[in-house]
């Protein structure tokens, strides 16, 4: 009878260590900033409740509609089109082994020009508006998603390659049930880095020069000096960055399912 | 190996890959000459490609790029190497004390997606436009690339390899020493690599956007005062950095690694 | 059914090297002929010429009087690396049924053919699996199933069942008799292996070592009904066996340039032989020491 009174504990109990393991230290992180700003007050470092306080004040707002979403829309265009722009070519230039050999030191040179210095060329270029700020976050995005599938299209497996051609596997089929998915891999490692990359240029483009969005607020934060604002900004990136990541995530789990539990079930048999 | 000479994944002969490379270069080149001269994109907007080369040329007689140049890879390098450092200790640190990767996973998971440039107004305030900035911002970039690379290789340690150091009553030390480190060391310099290419990005954009002083710097000045062709040949230079920093430390990678018995394949996170 | 004529190949690249001189065969319309050579003799180089999958440097392959310059259709190839053979992004149905949808069969006739030829396999359970989930000798069975979903004109093996292991191979060695039996496509198999050449084969194809030719083409009198005791421990598999091996014993020896022409055309141009008395060597050896 008390062995029966003891088991559910053990469930309950493991729940709670996990609880503990995963908010413990960001509660303890939190905390000694809290105490840290109590007892010793900066300027630079307002309380966490000021923080919040200045969070539901500037973001829980207009804000939203006028700069967080615009933010965020213009991002997701330049993504996508970037995707698109480095996949198709990706796959074209990987395909052909002279075009490749060919691109590759144009490519390797593209990729080495860190992205943020083309804000200031496109921004001479295509002035300040959206398409410009677009226009960043594609130029920047493409060349990890285009230098990831030449590399996934180029190694797809020889033996397959040959199925495919055996029984008939051409054009839009081949590339569809073959080359794409065999590229999969590799395509959602470049579009990972893309992703990063991307929210590094829309802030930057915001920051640099725009008259909206959410780089610009926070730089207009920090200028004028409302610190508790400014760093709820700051709170406000992160939450994008990890929201996104998030988001990506669960997409790739999705997409390269097959490829995620193969890997697992090669590591149990190795 | 003979067999796969119709493929398009098979190797081709070193010469006819460089060779077909220059042409491919030669091709940008030729592209980026003519579009301007032809009048497809206004030269204000594009100079030629030879008048972008020639101010590129121009700009490498002038010390104070050199002083510019010097002030980005000085805080590349000191950012990288503070990161590596940082990294590494946390992370063989994390592996060592039981509980604790379990504890801080989290953390790691909450505080990595963070968008690096988000700390641009706080570097600013501490620092101004300062070294300070860029280095901040260097240093958290690519601390988080080593740190995660760290991980993963401190956990791919061979279980039974494990046990059988402690079978044999190996200290602490000595299982870090001859254990742990070796089996990381290939998953570190992933992650140098990946954050070597990280501290340069970083080290420009927090000149280009605080105005701290190097390279960066300059190609604002430049992109201000509108001289459009100086703008494009700085960039040329920022994109041949980046190309002479991937290359040397793959050269790295590949002296420290040579002895290595394992050949890994990357961790893709 | 098919015809291989003077089918040379060498690779281009530095030296050129020589991997296949002439073949000469044809393989009758129903027939199961399997190929053995030294390893290295370029058994695999043959196949895919066969399969259209390599261009010959020098003569041809017919298959129904049609020239090979491609894949040709009716044709299906089954690999030794099943694990990278299967596409592992879709579950053993899709896999079985993607060339079907290729060749354009209706719906309902190609659920039909996937259905029949899994089970045909033993895998009617397994279709929503993913080939990975599967043991390697499952794996293979999937490979055969969705070649013989594709009804096939002409079977192409390249050392099916190598990498399983030994009682896999026995059991995937008769599924594919009694598959061939029963749907009487034309097969031609390659392996290393000589009892599964001489087990398997209505005829078995011994080449030479590289630059390769044919050394000898060998008509299997063995009954038609085959199974893995009586067969393999019948005194007349046991000559064949022998005589094989050492055929591929004498390939291996003899350097390829110490044979003239003339002889090589002679080896050639004759019909399968038969092996009329028992070989000397080799009868004492165990059935089941397999050389590998």
């Amino acid at each position: 009878m008390s062995a029966a009174g003891t088991r559910p504990a053990g469930p309950l109990r493991r729940a709670a260590l996990r609880l503990l393991r995963v908010l413990g230290l960001p509660v303890l992180l939190v905390l000694g900033w809290w105490i840290y700003s109590v007892a010793e007050p900066t300027f630079y470092l307002p309380t966490p409740g000021r923080v919040a306080g200045a969070f539901t004040e500037v973001w829980f707002s207009a804000r939203i509609t006028e700069d967080v979403l615009p933010s965020v829309g213009r991002l997701l265009t330049g993504y996508a089109l970037a995707g698109l722009l480095g996949v198709g070519l990706g796959v074209a230039i990987g395909s052909s082994r002279a075009l490749r050999a060919a691109a590759e030191p144009v490519l390797e040179f593209f990729r080495a020009v860190p992205p943020p210095v083309l804000v200031p060329l496109i921004t001479l270029l295509a002035g300040l508006d959206t398409t410009m700020k677009v226009l960043v976050i594609v130029s920047g995005c493409v060349w990890p998603v285009l230098l990831n599938t030449v590399e996934g299209v180029r190694a797809v497996d020889e033996v397959l390659a040959d199925t495919g051609r055996c029984f008939g596997l051409r054009g839009p089929a081949r590339l569809r049930h073959l080359v794409l998915p065999a590229a999969s891999p590799q395509i959602m490692a470049g579009l990972r880095q893309a992703l990063s990359i991307g929210i590094i240029l829309m802030v930057i483009g915001e920051m640099f020069a725009s008259t909206s969005g959410i780089g610009h607020t926070v730089v207009l934060f920090q200028r004028g000096f409302a610190i508790p604002e400014m760093w709820s900004g700051i709170v406000v990136l992160g939450l994008l960055g990890f929201g996104f990541s998030l988001a990506f995530r669960a997409a790739e789990r999705r997409i390269l399912a097959w490829h995620l539990a193969r890997g697992e079930e090669r590591g149990r048999h190795a | 190996m003979t067999r796969r000479e119709e493929r398009a994944g098979a190797p081709m002969s070193a010469p006819r890959a460089a060779g077909l490379g220059l042409l491919g270069l030669a091709c940008l080149f030729a592209v980026a000459e003519a579009v301007p001269r032809l009048g497809l994109i206004d030269p204000r907007h594009l100079p030629p490609a030879t008048a972008i080369v020639r101010r590129l040329a121009a700009e490498l007689g002038d010390a104070d790029l050199w002083t510019a140049l010097g002030e980005t890879m000085r805080s590349w390098a000191v950012g990288l190497a503070l990161a590596c450092c940082l990294a590494v200790a946390l992370g063989v640190l994390i592996d060592a004390v039981p509980g604790l990767r379990a504890a801080t996973a989290s953390t790691i998971e909450f505080l990595r997606p963070i968008p690096s440039v988000a700390l641009i107004p706080l570097a600013t305030l501490l620092f101004g436009a300062e070294t300070g900035s860029t280095l901040l911002l260097v240093v958290y970039a690519s601390f988080w690339q080593v740190l995660i690379q760290v991980l993963y290789g401190v956990a791919d340690v061979d279980p039974v390899a494990r046990e059988t150091a402690r079978s044999y009553r190996l200290g602490r030390w000595a299982r870090l020493r001859h254990l742990v480190w070796p089996t990381a060391l290939p998953y570190v310099m992933t992650g140098v690599r990946l954050a070597a290419a990280v501290a340069f990005i970083l080290a420009v954009t927090a000149e280009l956007v605080i105005g701290s002083p190097g390279l960066g710097l300059r190609i604002q000045l430049a992109q201000s005062g509108g001289a459009v062709t100086e703008v494009y040949a700085l960039i040329v230079l920022a994109g041949l950095v980046g190309v002479a920093v991937n290359a040397v430390v793959r050269a790295v990678e590949r002296r420290v690694l040579a002895w290595h018995p394992s050949v890994r394949g990357e961790v893709a996170r | 059914m098919l015809e291989i004529t003077g089918l040379g190949k060498t690779y281009e690249g530095r030296g050129g090297v020589e991997a296949l001189r002439k073949i000469d065969f044809r393989v009758d319309g129903g027939d199961l002929v399997c190929v053995v050579g030294p390893s290295g003799c370029g058994k695999t180089t043959l196949l895919k010429c066969v399969a259209g999958l390599l261009t010959p440097t020098a003569g041809e392959v017919r298959v129904a009087g049609r020239r090979v310059t491609g894949p040709p259709p009716g044709m299906a190839v089954v690999f030794q690396e099943y694990g990278r053979s299967l596409f592992p992004w879709m579950t053993v149905r899709k896999n079985v049924e993607l060339p079907l949808r290729e060749k354009k069969v209706p719906a309902p006739r190609r659920r039909e053919l996937v259905e029949e030829a899994l089970a045909a396999v033993g895998l009617a359970d397994a279709a929503a699996a993913h080939p990975w989930q599967l043991s390697g000798g499952m794996q293979q069975r999937v490979a055969i199933a969705r070649a013989i979903a594709y009804e096939p004109r002409v079977l192409l093996m390249d050392e099916p069942f190598a990498a399983v292991d030994a009682q896999t191979r026995a059991e995937l060695e008769d599924l594919l008799l009694t598959l061939w039996r029963r749907l009487g496509v034309t097969t031609l198999l390659v392996t290393h292996d000589i009892d599964e050449a001489v087990y398997l084969g209505r005829r078995v194809i011994v080449l030479s070592s590289a630059p390769t030719v044919v050394q000898e083409d060998l008509a299997v009198d063995l009954p038609a009904a085959r199974d893995q005791i009586t067969t393999r421990s019948a005194p007349r598999f046991a000559e064949l066996r022998a005589h094989v091996y050492a055929q591929i014993k004498q390939a291996k020896g003899r350097a390829a340039g110490d044979r003239t022409a003339g002889d090589r055309a002679a080896e050639e141009s004759a019909p399968p032989r038969q092996v009329p008395s028992p070989a000397p060597r080799d009868l004492k050896r165990k059935t089941d020491g397999r050389t590998r």
